[in-house]
């Protein structure tokens, strides 16, 4: 199990390192979306059917939208070579990875070792929830009826951001 | 742990796109891949080896499930990733309108 | 814009009408397999997308503004927070009390209140994603006129 998910995470880190650096937009936009379809496979594989059904459908909407947007301005991206202060950027950016990348170690350092995680908060959640709440899904029941606040929360950012969308892309008002 | 290492990679790669490129899709792209990243980590925390998924059945009820706590935080995490990059492209479609190019560093005034 | 060619046409004829049916049967069926209000509204929306995708929005006489899928998520929502307010009146006084009967695990009809957030959410996630849509469609009519 975890080296097939090590072979997929190889694949996103390497489609990510394309969608990076290529040339025309398009491309760079379809690199993405080898990123988030990897993710389906890695849901799949972790046992997590509700998760990959949503990313799948939600990847695809993503993409779209996105090439709505770069098909709609200019596709090439004319600067390759970095100048002098694209240069202080790089080493700045790779110095911050080498001592973000040390302290996220050290943060795991004392994390159990992967698959064999202690399910000790998880026993409330678990034991007995079927009947209490009456649904076969747990993941259902967790989201709507022990953790409903959070869907609530969900609910509103989702109407906060339509609001966003309409008022940015609104033509001037009508006279 | 070496799954836990090659997630970090893969955020590590999405930041180092958000803080180097001058196109403004590519910076929105790099956001969505840090998102990816975080919500691989969140699904592996989770995971129990030999572990079935956690959808109840009343023919057989004790076997060992995985944990459905992170994939509730994961599925909310995954439509406010939606909403988020929606409005962002919505930003850059207006700011191409008005000057032209997609460039970071030629769009300078604030005003307008 | 315009629309695609008479292929793409003949096929989402067929294919968009099955895709709404299956988008409903996910949001219904949320307590008993994976899916739930999210991932169904989400396809249910996929299917709106796809027949202006294909016709283009001078045959599909989208209005200059988007007002009736607006209308529908802000009722969504309200009608959501009026069900979950409701179990503050009746048994236990909490926010978001489960106040139907549970019934038996494994039936459509069990749960109490979830089937009804089910598919609350999942109507409102759909005229939210069909919203931000419109929007771009719009703007882009708008602005090459």
């Amino acid at each position: 199990m975890e080296a097939a998910i090590s072979v997929i995470l190889v694949l996103m880190i390497l489609g990510a390192i394309f969608a990076i650096h290529a040339k025309d937009l398009l491309s760079a936009v379809i690199a993405c979306g080898i990123v988030g379809y990897g993710l389906v496979i890695c849901f799949l594989l972790l046992k997590a059917p509700d998760l990959a059904i949503v990313q799948i459908v939600v990847e695809t909407i993503t993409l779209v939208i996105m090439v709505a947007v770069v098909l709609d301005s200019t596709r090439e991206e004319p600067f390759t070579k970095p100048d002098r202060l694209g240069f202080v950027n790089i080493v700045t950016a790779l110095l911050i990875i080498v001592v973000v990348f040390y302290f996220l170690n050290l943060a795991t350092a004392s994390l159990d070792a992967f698959g064999e995680g202690s399910l000790r908060m998880a026993e409330h959640y678990i034991t007995g929830a079927a009947e209490k709440t009456g649904s076969a899904n747990l993941v259902t029941g967790v989201v709507f009826d022990f953790r409903g606040y959070d869907t609530l929360g969900e609910a509103t950012v989702l109407v906060t951001a339509v609001l966003g969308v309409l008022t940015i892309l609104r033509i001037k008002g009508k006279k | 742990m070496i799954v836990y290492l090659l997630c970090f990679i893969l955020f590590l790669v999405g930041l180092y796109g958000v803080i180097t490129r001058r196109n403004l899709v590519k910076i929105v792209i790099s956001l969505s891949v840090m998102e990816f990243s975080i919500f691989l980590f969140l699904a592996l925390i989770g995971y129990v080896d030999g572990g079935v998924a956690p959808i109840v059945d009343p023919a057989n009820p004790d076997v060992i499930y995985v944990d459905p706590l992170p994939q509730a935080m994961v599925l909310t995490a995954i439509v406010i990733g939606l909403a988020t990059t929606a409005m962002l492209m919505s930003v850059i479609i207006r700011l191409y309108r008005k000057q032209k190019t997609l460039d970071i560093r030629e769009i300078k005034n604030l005003r307008g | 814009m315009k629309g695609m060619t008479l292929i793409v046409k003949k096929t989402t004829q067929l294919i968009a009408g099955i895709v709404f049916l299956y988008g409903i049967y996910v949001i219904i069926h949320g307590h008993l397999t994976p899916g739930g209000g999210f991932a169904g509204g989400v396809i249910l929306a996929g299917s709106f997308i796809l027949l202006i995708l294909a016709y283009g929005s001078d045959f599909m006489k989208l209005s200059r503004e988007e007002s009736g899928s607006t209308i529908t998520e802000n009722l969504a929502v309200l009608i959501f927070l009026l069900t979950a307010l409701a179990g503050m009146f009746v048994g236990a006084r909490v926010f978001f009390h489960n106040w139907l009967p549970v019934g038996k695990v494994g039936e459509l009809v069990s749960a109490g209140v979830i089937p009804l957030y089910n598919i609350f959410v999942g109507i409102e996630v759909a005229a939210s994603i069909l919203t931000i849509f419109l929007a771009l469609v719009i703007f882009k009519e708008e602005m090459t006129k």
